[in-house]
Order: structure tokens, then C-alpha cells, then sequence
């Protein structure tokens, strides 16, 4: 419950906050908790929801081509749409 | 077996050989003559006996040759082979001695009704590809549902990646797209691809791959074909989803990526989750953070009212008990009030400007004063000094 690693950081992807987001809402809706230890869950689980949110919300994927010169060496560069 | 039989003997009915010694010694010669081989032919006669053993005749304009597949090798076979397709088999010849039956040991069997020699060579790569455990369905791993880099492996002008691209922008613009452009068909295919796929371990955060092309001529799949590419997609550190373009044809390309999609936008869509849908999800799951609050606060908010009555009764009890006390100093100061001195007879006097006059050289001949008593007021007058 506490200990927990903050919303939205570094390695912690998508999937991750998701679940981390289900388990929150179980725990509230099925056990019996006091009213800090529900707020603490309520309060990460507004915070996981608003950086899963923030996720999604890019308009348009971006393309980028990964290239190799004779080196060997990669090159990535965006490409013209 | 036949090292006592000399010409002379063999020559003459009393030195004859036995049935037995010459498919004996033909058997011995055939052997070392002809060690495994491929051959072609028709299948015809086919049975498969109780024992699980198949025998059948491989025929061509010309000749025919009597087979036989153990039990042990056609297990591995998804399927008998039909009467009069054309199989390539590979084998060893030898000679059935109690028959006196020339006869060819069936190792592998693969059809080839379609593509000739190039569907030989396809079965074999399989075949190597299986030996290696590649085909494995256990080796499938499952694609990450949210991903945040895709990888593409295609023709940088093909339709393939415009479909890709576009799939991806409308189910899951969070991710981003990775091109790697290859050839994808002709000669220069097989070293792009495998020179693309191997780059694939160099990317870092890569979460999944798709690979492929668009429809096309079913010779220019080739590459998709090669033993070499399919091993190259093998070694892709992340799981790889194939998109050769081909409903009726699967490559080995195909059968070693983790998931196989008949079209590039299908592969574009098993990489993707789609966001309206996660976004929907997101939205069930804070009605349920609120939801989930609100049983807690109602227990807290019931032991509030609890306490809150507990304290409106404790004040009330407060009050009594200091109701008492308040009486007890009322009387009190009761005892202390001036009028209680009036009670006892008492008056006082003040003149005009309500000073208290409280000796008698204040009482002034003729002038008016007024008595407080009990009761009321009483104007008086002083008649004269005593």
C-alpha cells in the first residue's frame, strides 16, 4: 500500500499503472479500510489515473526511420509525412 | 554368405544358389550402391496398417518403386498423402528379401504438388527449422499490450507501411513508430532482411516487431521463404508479428514470428491496443476510486455523527451541573442585593441629582430629596436642622 513507486515514473510503464490502478480500486471496493489508509489509495490512484491519462493523450504517433551506414553506425531521423 | 560359392559351383545346378542368398546379396549390393536419396513420384497403392506403417508405390511415366514409411517417421507428418499427389521422399534403397522386392526406406515425405523443387526447398528449411526447435509454439511470446515503440521491418515505399503507419495513428498515436527500410523482394531481399532484423537488437526499448510486405506474386515471397531471414527473425529479442500479405500462403517467415497477421494493417493491429477502448477502461476505473472512497467515508462520517451526538449530550450534562452551581451563586448574590437591604426597612436617600445623601450636613434646610425604598420612590423635604 505505501511504498509504492510514484505514478508515471521512469520504468514504470502503462501496464504497470493500469494494474497498479485495478488493484487500487479493489482494495477500496472490497476491504475494509480506515479512512487515512483509503485516502492514501484514493489519492495514488487519482494520481496513476491522471498520468495514464496523460499517456494517451498524444495526437499523432510518431515515424521515424532507423538507418545504417557502411560503418555500421545507426542514424535515426524523422520521416517526411 | 556367399564367400564358399565359386564360379565353378554357381555354374552348375549342384552349386545353385539359394533364394534366400541371392535377395540376400542383392540386398548387400543395392546398399552400398545407392545410400539416401531424394526422389519424385506420384504416390499410388497407398495403406497405412494397423501397426501404423505406411506402404505405397512411387510412380512416374516410366517405372515404379515400392515404399515404405515406419510408423516412427510418418508420425511426424501432419497429414497421409493423398492418391496420385506428387511427393518428394527422401530414402534408402534396399531390397525386401522374403519379397525379393526392390524397396525404398521412406525417411521424409513432403508434398510437392505446388512449386516444384522451390517447395522442396521450402519443406527442407522447415524441417531444419523444427530440428532447431524454432517452431516451437512454446518460443511464442505474447505481444505487449501497451506499447510504446513498434518496430517496422518493410519496404520504405510499399503500401505495407502506409497501412501500418496509418492503423497505428488511429488506435495508438502514443506509440512510435521505428521504420526499418529493407528490399523486400528480388535478389537483394534476403540480405536486407536479415541486415534490418539484426539491427533490431541494437534499438533499445524496442516492445514489439512487424515484418513484411504487401500482397505480391507468390515467387516474390521468396525471401519470406529464406532459411535465413526465418532464423533472423528467430534472434529478434522482442516478439515479432509477420504480415506477409498472403492468406493462402504461409511463409517461414510466418511460421517463426510470434504471431502471424494476414495483412500489414492486421499486424498493425495486433501490435496496438485501441485507445478509445483503454480510455474507457480508465474512465470505469476512476468511477470505482470514488466509489471505493465513499464506503470508508460513509463508515467515518456515521462514527462522526456518533461522536457528535456523544457530544451534545456530554455538553447538556455540563449544563445541568453547572445549573446548580449558578443557583447556589444567584442566591448568593441575591443575599448581597441592595434591595434585599430595602427589604429589611432600610431607605436611602438622594437628592435632585441622584447623589446618595448619606450624612446629615448633606441634608440642606427646605430642600427636596427623594427616598428609595422597597417598593418605590418617595419625595421628601428637609424642614429644618435639628
Amino acid at each position: 500500500m505505501t511504498g509504492q513507486p510514484a505514478a508515471g515514473k521512469g520504468g514504470a510503464g502503462f501496464a504497470q499503472d493500469l494494474e497498479r490502478l485495478e488493484a487500487i480500486v479493489e482494495s477500496l471496493e472490497s476491504q475494509d479500510l480506515d479512512l487515512d489508509q483509503a485516502l492514501a489509495l484514493f489519492e495514488e490512484g487519482v494520481e496513476r489515473l491522471r498520468a495514464a491519462r496523460e499517456r494517451l493523450a498524444t495526437a499523432e504517433a510518431r515515424v521515424r526511420q532507423v538507418l545504417s551506414d557502411q560503418a555500421g553506425n545507426l542514424r535515426v531521423e524523422d520521416i517526411e509525412r | 554368405m556367399g564367400q564358399g560359392l565359386d564360379l565353378f559351383a554357381a555354374a552348375s545346378p549342384d552349386g545353385a544358389w539359394t533364394v534366400a542368398q541371392v535377395t540376400r546379396r542383392a540386398r548387400a549390393v543395392i546398399e552400398a550402391g545407392l545410400t539416401g536419396l531424394w526422389v519424385r513420384g506420384e504416390i499410388s497403392g497407398f495403406k497405412a496398417y494397423d501397426s501404423g506403417h505406411w506402404y505405397f508405390t512411387l510412380r512416374d511415366r516410366a517405372a515404379q518403386l515400392r515404399c515404405v514409411m515406419w510408423a516412427s517417421e510418418n508420425k511426424r507428418l501432419p497429414a497421409r498423402p493423398d492418391e496420385g499427389v506428387q511427393v518428394f521422399v527422401f530414402g534408402t534403397p534396399t531390397v525386401w528379401e522374403e519379397r525379393g522386392e526392390l524397396r525404398l526406406t521412406v525417411r521424409e515425405l513432403l508434398a510437392g504438388d505446388t512449386g516444384g523443387p522451390w517447395r522442396l526447398q521450402f519443406e527442407r528449411a522447415r524441417a531444419a527449422l523444427e530440428r532447431d526447435g524454432l517452431l516451437d509454439p512454446a518460443r511464442k511470446r505474447p505481444i505487449p499490450p501497451f506499447p510504446r515503440r513498434i518496430a517496422v521491418v518493410t519496404s520504405r515505399e510499399g503500401a505495407a507501411l502506409h497501412d501500418i503507419i496509418a492503423v497505428v495513428t488511429r488506435r495508438w498515436p502514443v506509440a512510435e513508430i521505428l521504420v526499418l527500410p529493407t528490399v523486400v523482394q528480388g535478389q537483394a531481399a534476403e540480405p536486407s532482411l536479415v541486415a534490418a532484423l539484426a539491427l533490431l537488437s541494437r534499438l533499445k526499448r524496442l516492445d514489439v516487431v512487424i515484418v513484411g510486405r504487401g500482397g505480391g506474386a507468390k515467387e516474390d515471397l521468396q525471401a519470406f521463404n529464406s532459411e535465413r531471414v526465418a532464423r533472423a527473425v528467430a534472434a529478434v529479442p522482442v516478439p515479432v508479428i509477420s504480415a506477409v500479405g498472403h492468406e493462402t500462403d504461409v511463409t517461414l517467415c510466418d511460421l517463426v514470428a510470434d504471431v502471424r497477421a494476414p495483412t500489414p494493417s492486421a499486424a498493425a493491429e495486433a501490435a496496438t491496443p485501441d485507445r478509445e477502448t483503454v480510455l474507457a477502461h480508465l474512465d470505469r476505473l476512476a468511477r470505482g476510486l470514488t466509489r471505493g472512497l465513499r464506503t470508508p467515508t460513509v463508515r467515518v462520517g456515521e462514527r462522526a455523527a456518533r461522536v457528535a451526538d456523544r457530544l451534545v449530550a456530554s455538553m447538556e450534562l455540563w449544563f445541568e451541573r453547572s445549573d446548580g452551581r449558578l443557583r447556589a451563586a444567584g442566591a448568593r448574590l441575591d443575599a448581597l442585593s441592595p434591595l434585599r437591604v430595602l427589604g429589611r426597612g432600610y431607605a436611602v436617600a438622594r437628592d435632585a441629582e441622584g447623589h446618595v445623601l448619606r450624612r446629615a450636613a448633606h441634608f440642606v434646610p427646605g430642600a427636596g430629596f427623594r427616598l428609595r425604598v422597597v417598593d418605590g420612590e418617595v419625595a421628601a423635604r428637609v424642614e429644618e436642622r435639628p
